[in-house]
Order: C-alpha cells, then structure tokens, then sequence
C-alpha cells in the first residue's frame, strides 16, 4: 500500500517543531508500525535527510519504549497493543496517518516522536517499592499464602509497562492510572501493607508535583491502555488515600 | 597468561559456603568511599546495583533505555527456576546442578553451576518479599510448571510476563536505593570504552544519549551487566539496541572473551514473514508443556497446505508426524532448546515446512484443549457436556495459562491459534558464551566484572529454559555483591579516583575520534545494509548447523564485510544530539568484529556439543544416529580468547573443565 505520513519533527527539547509530510510506498500489511517506520528512515537516509527520531526497543509490546500518538490515538487504532504491535493490516492503501508524539507537559518532546517519561520513574522512587533488603534473607516464599484471587489481580495490575499511553491519551494529562496500578499492585498483596499509607501519599505527591492533572473519571485512559489496566485501580488508590489520610 | 578460575577447594556441596566465610569483606563505612559503576539495569546489572547500594557502596548505574524498567530482561516469559521442591516430585539443589550441568552438554564449570543451584531458592523468597506477584495455586501457595529438559516442575511464573515481574522487582529495588541518594541513574547513557589505571578497571567513557555529551566517569570497580550479543544475526529474539559493545570494548581492553559460538536457537518463536523484518517473536517454552509439535507425514499435504488446498485442521492424527515424540519418547514435546530447533531445521531442510517459506512447523493445543475441558467439565460436575462445551471449557483454561502469548501471535500472524494451530521456527535468542570470568564473576582484567548473560559461565553449551533469569539475579543479588568485596578490601585507603588523567583522555579521545569518523564519513550505505548482510552470513554460516567450509567463509565474508563498513557506511546527522543512527554504526562496528571471532571459535572446536551442532561430528550409527557428538577427549575445555588486533588474530586460552561430581555421558533426552 502507499501512504501519506503527517509526522511532527523537532530538532530537540527546545526547538520549535512542526509537522512534515513524507510519502512511503510498497507497505506490506504485514509490516509492524515501526517496520514501516524503519522503511520511512531508509529512504530519507538514503536521501540524506535527517531520519525521524522514535523510542523503541523490545518490539515485543512488553519494554514501553514505543510511544506514538497515531491518528489521534495513543498506540494506533488497535486495541491491547503497543505501537510495535500495530500492524499496517490496520490501514488501508491511500491512508493519511498523523504521528505525534505523546503529549504532555509533564513528558516534553526530547526530538521528534521521542518524549522525556522520567517523571514516571520519579514517582516510583517516592514509593514504588517495598523495603525489604536484598539479602534473601527472608522468610520463605510460601510462609504467606495469598489468596488466589488478590495475586491475580496484583498481577493484572502490575502488568503495567510504563508507556504513559494513559497520561498522553487523558483530557487532563492525569497519571493516575500509571500510579493506581503500581498503588493496587501492593496494596492487595500482604507484603506491601506495612508502608501502605506512606506508600500512596508520598507517590501521589510525587505524582502532583510533576504537573500530571487529575482524574475526571472520563475512562479514555482504560480503553487506550495497551495492557488493559483497569480503571478499578484508580478507585483503589483513592481509597487507599483516603484510609492514609484519615 | 595462565587462566585461573580460582574454583576454592573442598566438595562441591561446601565450596560456596566455606569461601564466603573466608573472603576478606570491607566494613560498612568503609564502603560509603568506594565507587562501583554498574552498566545495563537488567536482572543481572539492576539487581546488583540495587544490593550493592544498600550495602553502602556509591553505585553509578548505566542504561542506554529512557528507565531501568525497559532493559531486555523484561521480555523474558516463562519462568524462573529454583530447587524448592515445593511439588515434592524429587527436585533438589543436586538435581538443579545435575540437569544444567548436562542441559549445558557438560561444557560449563561444575562449581559455578552448584553455586547457582544453591541460591536459587533465596532468588524465589527474596522476589516474593518485595512483592513479585507469582503464579499461585487456589490454597495460595505459590504454582510451578514444567520446561524442557528437565523431570520435574521446578518453573515459577507470573502469568507469561515473569521476566517482566522480576525485572520490575530488581527496578523497585533499585528506585529504592535511588531515592536514598545510593544509586545515581544514567539513563540514556551509553558506555563506549573502558578505562584502565595501573591495570585495574577504574572508570569508563559514556556517551550522553540525548546531548551527545562525552563523560568521564571513574569507580573502583567496574560492573558489566549488558546482556547478549544475539543482534549479531541481524535478527533475533532481543531488543533492536541490545549489542556487545561493553563486553566488546572490554575484550579490547583486555577481558577474554570466552566460547562465543555457544548460541541458543529457540524453538518457538513466530516465523519470518519478510524482508522488512525488523525483529522476531519468541513465545514462551511454556507452550511445550501443553503444544504438541508437528510436521504433515505426507508431502502431498505440505504441498496442499502451503497452496491453501488444506487446512492443518483438516489432518487426521495419522496423516502427522509428531517427529518430536517420535524420536524422543521418554522427553518428547519437552527436549532442550537445542534438540528442539534441531529437529524442526531437520524437517523443514527435507521439506516438510508448512508455510510459503518452508521455514514453519505446527504447534498444536487442540488435545490439551480437550483433555483440560474434559478435566473441567468432572470438576464442574457436567455429566452430560457436549464437545461444544469441552472445547469453551479448555479454552478458558488454555487462555488462563497462555492468554498474553495466544493474543500476542493472533496480533502478530493474524491467525486465532485457539481454533488453528500455532506456526513456529527457531530463532536466535540467547548467547551462553560471553566474557571469561573466574569464580569471583572477575574478568581477566582486575577490578572488571561481568555478570548476566554478558558472561559466559554458567549454561555450558546450551542454557536450559527458565534459567537465565536464575543465572541474572543470583548474580546480582547474591553472588557479586559477597566476591567484589574481596577486591575492593584493598581499596579502603584509595580514595576517589581522578577523571582528569592520561588514561581518562586517551580513552576519551579515542571515542571522541571513532564518533568523528562516522558523522563526517561520505559513505553510501545505511547501519542497517551492513548489519543486515553480517547476519545473513552468521545465520546461513553460523546458524543451527555449522561445518568447516562454511567457518571459513564466514571469516573472510565477515572481513570483507567490515572492511566495506568502514570505508562506506553514512550516518546522517551530527555528534553532539539525539541521533539513533551513530548509536547503531558503533554498535555494528563491534558486530562486524565479534562475528568474525565467533566463526572462528566454531571453526576451532571441532565437535558438537549443545547449541554448537558442527555437521563433522555427527553419531554415525546405533540409536543416536545423528545427534550431536561430543569429543571429552580434545574439547572439555573453556575457549578464552584474547585479543590481539584483528579479530582472526586472537589467541585462544584454554581453561580445563573438571568433572568430579557428574559422569560425562552422551547427552539422552530418548
């Protein structure tokens, strides 16, 4: 198929940047995203022109590298996928396709498609963690059983890659997806409830000083989320707020 | 120079405990005065980071993603390995050491093995304290599956993403260590040399990723954590940034690089589907547990199948050849990696691949779908349940376990594989071979060391499943932190050391140099053109079956390869921004050297053993006809090589390998 590319290019953090039409042609749909990508990058390479600059590495769906706001959509239009597991079967031959980076004021754009998320990795160091050393000195792993049913959705919500397609694809740019999961993940586990409170006070303080807005409750972020995060995590880090601050 | 493993003396069993009461330690403050530089923040480098930090050591942590969160070790699926015998079906630390040490077709050092096998259960109770949320049964105790290889079930698991658990785990620990001021985080930074002082590793040269910047950051000691060189295939399982570049900056420098031809070839993953293929899809070796591999016995079928006459559906069990459980009865779907792609080349080499490339075998879940619906429906009491309800029943149970891979290769292949069977081929996907390292994870090089997959020590010849996360975080959690103290004890009195010296500048000004070269080079040619022909010389040369003629080539294709590289390769762009092209050309660059080593140490060992299948050394007769043949006699050793300019010039060091606690034998899965 051939296509049309509407992509924003900025030369760093600091320039301007705007958007450029590029056309690329004999896409197979079989391609992933950033194969097309990678193709878009040979000929302007080939051209001598600068090539489009984007986050990426395992290719796999699962690092949270690729980041990508494609026709107006975080991830693309799939559902439950990552921009490296959207394939070109997605589109049609003769499509326009939009490309922003994710935007917000707390991820500023670094150089074209590629976005600044360390204030995601500030958050977790307010809390992200349990403090226990790392001696292996503990007791054993099977001295606290869990129910079944608690692990599973620990699991659910730690299955969270960090992309930040929820901060990019909110109305207000709120985290509070991000910060609901890992909350959740400890929260419904034994281990975590030591720090709990602290836990969820200091990472939504992190989380507010870093310029994230508030939840509205409109949903967009579950629906785009490519890893199927539920909202139900939101609500459980309210609640865990609210016992912390009572 | 003579290799000294530095293996303590005593039985195997009281080796890694008698030395740790020995080892001379540093006190805790004096360790707030000692430095330690960690690159890569996998399992291996974030764990160590992590445990180092919070012993009081000052830890720089290097990675080249935008967070710690994102190095490779993320996409490992499957599971993590410990000797718990929580099923109690017969697994023991013994048994842990005894099926790696053969898994490893006997090529891997029996003490390092033990030790692993020995911490293995810490790595489960550590991961459970700090909130990994494993697998569990509904009594809430933590489940276990099976992986090749092996008779027992000894795999823990978080759903089809433990690596990502565990990797999220060693991050937690990390941020907590960040946060305390004990781990300085360089993200998006990347190391480009090492630098020497009187010998000793004192610093390296890193690369700011975003401004371009040059920086000089000096330890006392050096930590490599940067995972495998499988990238150089071209295509692999890894991520598109992993590379060899630290471990081959410091072969440069000095550090043996040790049995690069081991590779592993994994036999599940998603079949290339064309030329634009930038990477492939490995999905879990879990699938074996409950996929059955196989082949149509009829060329009439292949053919049909491949002209979309048939479906695979459409097969009776007698028209295929389940060639696994047929040449392997007592393992069957469950042999090692190694066995497993060999196989599915065999088939596919006499024809019998069932997609348009004839690179493609089936993996089937149809009788695993019925035997867990049948088992469902007495569970749920369904008397009467009709096939309809068998099938909704274990397909909810197949989705149970394996959900994230099914919907994963349906995003991928376009194809259910609920209702069709999976098509899979091997691919590259881990290298055993890597850095010499003695006991201590200590490179030829003082102060210098490396763990993870960057090393070499642990897996021999072929790496069993669910191993490689075990080998990352007992190195980094339990195993580094206790023997770099033993070095470090002499450093109390040093003090910081100075970036601004001879050393640091020459190793600055030689990056400085090489970046300098590539940005203002005229060539004609793209990274990728390169790095696309290297690993189509590695896979066709290097690849699952390897025999003389095809090394030698290799050597001299990959030569004329490199040669070409630098004389004609562009990189768009400047040295002082974000320019994901310049990190690419110095990557491939070291590809372009490595790979010729690695031919080169394939050509030298002239047997086959594990993951290294050399066509000469073939059983010829009896009930292993064909399988690999290993030669105890000339080749149970170690090869460490050391560099000496050109790659083919490399000097090969040997380091015996003893075997006192396991009978050497012919490796059977029959």
């Amino acid at each position: 198929m051939n296509l049309t590319l509407k992509i924003w290019r900025q030369k760093d953090s600091n320039a301007k940047g705007q958007m450029v039409d590029y056309k690329v042609t004999e896409i197979s749909e079989h391609m992933s995203f950033l194969e097309m990508m990678d193709v878009l990058n040979e000929q302007l390479i080939a051209s001598g022109e600068d090539p489009v600059a984007f986050d990426h590495d395992c290719r796999e769906g699962i690092c949270g590298m690729c980041s990508m706001y494609i026709n107006g959509e975080a991830h693309g239009p799939d559902r439950g996928v990552t921009t490296c597991q959207l394939h070109m079967r997605m589109f049609k031959d003769g499509d326009t396709i939009t490309i922003e980076p994710f935007r917000a004021g707390a991820f500023p754009v670094v150089k074209d498609l590629a976005v600044d998320r360390s204030a995601f990795d500030r958050i977790q160091h307010a809390g992200g963690y349990i403090s226990v050393n790392t001696s292996g000195n503990t007791q054993d792993a099977n001295a606290i059983p869990i129910p079944k049913h608690d692990a599973d959705l620990a699991m659910d919500a730690a299955t969270c890659i960090g992309c930040g397609a929820c901060v990019a694809t909110c109305k207000n740019s709120s985290a509070m997806l991000f910060v609901g999961a890992k909350v959740s993940q400890y929260a419904l586990l034994p281990q975590g409830q030591v720090e709990a409170a602290d836990r969820v006070k200091n990472m939504v303080a992190q989380m507010d000083l870093e310029g994230f807005g508030n939840c509205t409750n409109t949903g967009a972020c579950e629906v785009e989320c490519p890893k199927g995060i539920s909202l139900d995590n939101i609500a459980r880090m309210n609640r865990e707020l609210m016992k912390a601050s009572v | 120079m003579a290799l000294d493993s530095k293996v303590p003396k005593g039985p195997i069993k009281d080796k890694w405990t008698d030395y740790k009461n020995k080892i001379n330690l540093v006190n805790p403050a004096n360790k707030r005065h000692i430095d330690v530089i960690v690159v890569g923040t996998g399992l291996a480098g974030g764990s160590a980071a992590a445990t180092l930090a919070e012993l009081g050591y000052n830890v720089k942590a290097f990675a080249y993603q935008d967070s710690p969160r994102r190095a490779h070790s993320i996409a490992a699926q499957g599971g993590i390995n410990a000797a718990k015998n929580y099923q109690g079906d017969g697994d023991s630390t013994y048994r842990l050491f005894y099926d790696t040490v053969k898994g490893g077709d006997y090529r891997s050092r029996e003490a390092n093995v033990h030790r692993l096998a020995e911490v293995s259960t810490n790595i489960i109770d550590q991961c459970v304290a700090q909130g990994v949320p494993f697998a569990r049964d509904y009594g809430g105790l933590l489940d276990n599956r099976s992986f090749g290889g092996v008779l027992v079930s000894r795999t823990f698991y978080a759903k089809g993403q433990t690596g990502q658990q565990l990797l999220l785990g060693a991050y937690s620990a990390m941020n907590r260590q960040i946060a305390r001021g004990k781990i300085e985080m360089f993200n998006r930074h990347e190391m480009l040399d090492l630098v020497k002082v009187d010998g000793k590793a004192r610093g390296i040269i890193a690369r700011n990723l975003i401004t371009g910047e040059i920086e000089r950051h000096s330890a006392h000691a050096v930590v490599i954590a940067s995972g495998g060189y499988g990238n150089v295939y071209f295509l692999s399982t890894n991520a598109m940034g992993s590379n060899v570049s630290a471990g081959w900056k410091i072969h440069k420098k000095g550090a043996f690089f040790a049995n690069p031809c081991y590779t592993q070839i994994h036999p599940t993953c998603i079949p290339r589907s064309g030329d634009y293929q930038s990477k492939l899809t490995l999905m879990s070796e879990s699938l074996r547990n409950d996929g059955r591999i196989w082949v149509p016995k009829n060329m009439d079928d292949v053919k049909a199948i491949r002209e979309g006459r048939k479906k695979p559906t459409d097969l009776s069990e007698d028209e295929r050849d389940y060639y696994l459980e047929r040449r392997y009865p007592a393992f069957g779907n469950l042999v090692p990696r190694d066995v497993a792609s060999r196989a599915a080349k065999e088939r596919c080499d006499a024809g019998y691949g069932v997609n348009a490339t004839g690179e493609a075998v089936y993996l089937d879940f149809a009788s695993a779908i019925i035997r867990y619906g049948e088992e469902q429906a007495k569970v749920k009491n369904m008397t009467n349940a009709s096939d309809a309800d068998i099938q909704t029943l274990g397909k909810a149970i197949v989705k149970a376990k394996y959900g994230n891979l099914f919907q994963m290769y349906e995003k991928i292949v376009d194809e259910n594989p609920y209702e069709t069977p999976m098509m899979i081929y091997p691919a590259v996907h881990y290298t055993m071979g890597g850095v010499w390292v003695d006991y201590n994870l200590m490179t030829t090089v003082p102060g210098l060391y490396c763990i993870g997959e960057a090393n070499f020590s642990d897996h021999g010849a072929n790496r069993l499943g669910a191993s490689a996360l075990m080998q990352g975080l007992a190195d980094g959690y339990f195993v580094l932190p206790y023997t770099i103290g033993d070095y470090l004890s002499d450093d109390i009195r040093t003090g910081k050391i100075s970036t601004d010296t001879k050393e640091f500048e020459a190793a600055e000004n030689e990056v400085k140099e090489r970046i300098e070269f590539f940005v203002n080079n005229k060539g004609t040619k793209s990274v990728d053109y390169f790095h696309k022909k290297l690993g189509k010389v590695m896979w066709e040369k290097c690849g699952m079956s390897r025999n003389e003629k095809g090394l030698k080539e290799a050597m001299v294709e990959i030569k004329a390869i490199r040669e070409e590289f630098w004389k004609e390769v562009s990189v768009p762009g400047g040295a002082h921004e974000m320019n994901p092209e310049l990190e690419k050309a110095g990557r491939v660059a070291d590809f372009l050297e490595l790979g010729e080593l690695f031919a080169k140490d394939a050509l030298t060992r002239e047997e086959s053993c594990g993951g290294h299948f050399r066509e000469e050394s073939a059983e010829e007769s009896g009930p292993q006809k064909g399988e690999a043949k290993r030669n105890d006699e000339a080749f149970a050793f170690v090869s460490a090589w050391e560099y000496k300019g050109e790659p083919a010039e490399a000097v090969l060091h040997k380091e015996e390998l003893e075997f006192n606690d396991i009978e050497l034998k012919q490796r059977s899965y029959k």
